[in-house]
């Protein structure tokens, strides 16, 4: 048929069909009249919504500006955003380990990697922050011979909060890389094995380089996740931008307006991160055609760190 | 060309100059390999001397790959014992016992056994030139300027001087192969495997890759290899080995097993393939 079609095409047309001669009648397109009534309705619960908030009499919206840019809360942002970076630092060198770990050939070690994703993905990351910041109850001080500390000068709130983002976000990254390394084709590690690498050349050099472009995606969404997460570390006073926010209306009961603020700041934060993110990835994207994607990648994602640090 | 392959062939350096000359390159006895209850090799016996190019010819499932990757260790034999220039690889013998070697230990037995796959494996995230140089650096501590010397007179061996630069996804099937060949040769090996080198490729760039392989051979590199390619067996193997359910069925000079097959096996599997 196909074939039909494209010789008469390409040889003078003797007899061609009526079709090309005649004028074409006019295609109407079909119409969906359910959906159009939907999107009114929706339409007209959202602006009824919207209206309802504009209009209150509870808010108090002029708060809002004065609040956005209150040294407090910037002091507050800047915690928030090192949480996320430090955080993510140290759950991806955690993540490596744990992934290395998981694939090694004792029991012992992979058993172990096992039990810690379980153990730390199996339990709500709230409960874990309120347990980090309580150890104390349970390992009063730590010590060597007759040297001692007491946990709660070493277990600050701060100490507490960034333990538990990163000891949980390690065991989700071991997950990501874990991935990462098994996408990297087999003959690879064994090429270079058989020109005599180590394991641990083989790894480092040849295997997590490729797969980055693997992991490099989900890291990202992890890493906006985790702008969000760290608000859970407010349970401990650890001063991020949902403490500030919460200290501030404990005295002046703007709940909603400062709680606005602080929505409205890690929408910033998020969208910042997201456009980052999309970048980056149409980079990568790019990069399948353009060969020397491993090194661009990296240098991207250094400069991706570096400008939301 | 002989000085960048670095050659201790007995043509070169003569018996008397070089005390090993005359042990074979290869040792192989009673080598058998089991993956769960399948045995996919029982007891092969091979010889391979100095300088001297094997064919290895067999059925997809005869074990001829498997006993390839047998003697750089890719594989752990089930038993048996494989000799590479009079080492034992892959295990170490003390008190009537052998010791399995550690990872790293073996690396170094495999830096002198150079390997060809069929599908390249060439590392997709460093240039040409990297690929080449990046194993003599790091493994064997070469200065980078030397590296790149011996790769590009390598490359001018496998005709690529000018894809130094390239990316191993921008060249053809035939391209990567050579490559890989050349990435082989920068460890400066005693001996070379090729693993069924042009089954992955397309028929008309099957030439190129063994047009630098007899070149290999000329020089008197000793190399096992792997094939389906009956011409090549024929035109530059000293000695061809046919393979058939994990035993080596016949072996002896081309045109004797080639041309006069002895066994039954040998004979149907020729007729199929031709």
């Amino acid at each position: 048929m196909i074939a039909d079609t494209a010789t008469s095409a390409h040889s003078a047309p003797p007899a061609s069909p009526a079709s090309a001669h005649a004028p074409a009648p006019r295609v109407v397109p079909a119409r969906y009249w359910g959906q159009w009534i939907a999107a009114v309705v929706l339409l007209v619960f959202v602006l009824g919504f919207v209206g309802l908030i504009a209009s209150s009499k509870n808010v108090q919206w002029s708060a809002i500006p004065r609040y956005l840019f209150d040294p407090t809360i910037l002091d507050g942002i800047r915690l928030t955003l090192v949480f996320t970076v430090l955080s993510m630092l140290i759950s991806t060198v955690a993540g490596v380990v744990l992934a290395t770990l998981r694939m090694a050939h004792n029991p012992v070690l992979s058993g172990f990697s096992h039990l810690y994703i379980w153990f730390f993905r199996g339990t709500p990351l709230l409960v874990q922050i309120i347990f980090w910041f309580n150890i104390q109850l349970f390992i009063p001080s730590l010590g060597i011979g007759s040297f001692h500390v007491e946990t709660n000068t070493l277990i600050s709130a701060f100490t507490a909060a960034l333990l538990a983002l990163s000891l949980n976000e390690a065991a989700y990254m071991a997950e990501i890389v874990r991935g990462g390394l098994l996408a990297v084709d087999k003959g690879q590690a064994e090429a270079a094995t058989a020109l005599g690498y180590t394991p641990f050349q083989t790894l480092t050099r040849i295997v997590l380089p490729q797969a980055l472009r693997v992991i490099v995606p989900p890291v990202g969404n992890q890493t906006i996740s985790m702008l969000k997460t760290t608000s859970l570390v407010s349970v401990v006073a650890a001063q991020d931008l949902l403490t500030r926010v919460q200290n501030i209306y404990a005295t002046n009961f703007l709940i909603i307006e400062l709680l606005l603020v602080a929505s409205i700041w890690y929408l910033v934060m998020t969208t910042v991160a997201s456009l980052l993110q999309s970048w980056l990835e149409r980079r990568l994207g790019q990069s399948v055609s353009e060969p020397p994607l491993v090194m661009r990648l990296m240098r991207n994602l250094m400069s991706a760190v570096g400008s939301k640090g | 060309m002989s000085d960048i392959l670095n050659l201790q062939s007995p043509a070169s350096l003569g018996p008397s100059t070089f005390p090993g000359s005359d042990r074979p390159m290869v040792e192989a006895h009673g080598v058998r390999k089991t993956f769960g209850s399948l045995e996919v090799l029982s007891g092969i016996d091979m010889t391979v001397s100095r300088g001297e190019v094997a064919c290895i010819l067999g059925p997809s499932g005869s074990g001829k790959s498997t006993f390839l990757r047998c003697i750089n260790h890719l594989e752990k034999l089930s038993a048996g014992r494989i000799l590479v220039d009079g080492e034992l690889i892959g295990y170490r013998e003390k008190n009537g016992r052998l010791h399995e070697m550690k990872k790293p230990q073996l690396a170094l037995q495999r830096r002198e056994i150079g390997m060809v796959f069929q599908r390249f494996n060439l590392f997709p995230h460093l240039t040409v030139l990297g690929n080449i140089i990046q194993a003599p650096m790091l493994i064997r501590g070469e200065k980078r300027e030397g590296a790149v010397r011996r790769a590009h007179a390598l490359l001018d061996m496998v005709d690529l001087r000018q894809k130094a630069d390239a990316y191993p996804q921008q060249l053809s099937g035939g391209q990567q192969q050579r490559v890989a060949i050349a990435r082989a040769l920068a460890m400066n090996p005693k001996l070379m495997l090729f693993d069924e080198p042009t089954s992955a490729l397309d028929p008309e760039l099957v030439g190129e890759v063994l047009a630098v392989m007899k070149r290999l051979a000329n020089e008197g590199m000793t190399m096992i290899v792997v094939t389906h390619e009956m011409g090549f067996a024929r035109e530059v193997a000293d000695r061809v080995i046919f393979m058939d359910g994990g035993v080596v069925v016949e072996e002896g000079p081309p045109a004797e097993v080639l041309d006069r097959p002895r066994h039954e096996r040998t004979r149907t599997f020729l007729r199929r393939v031709r």
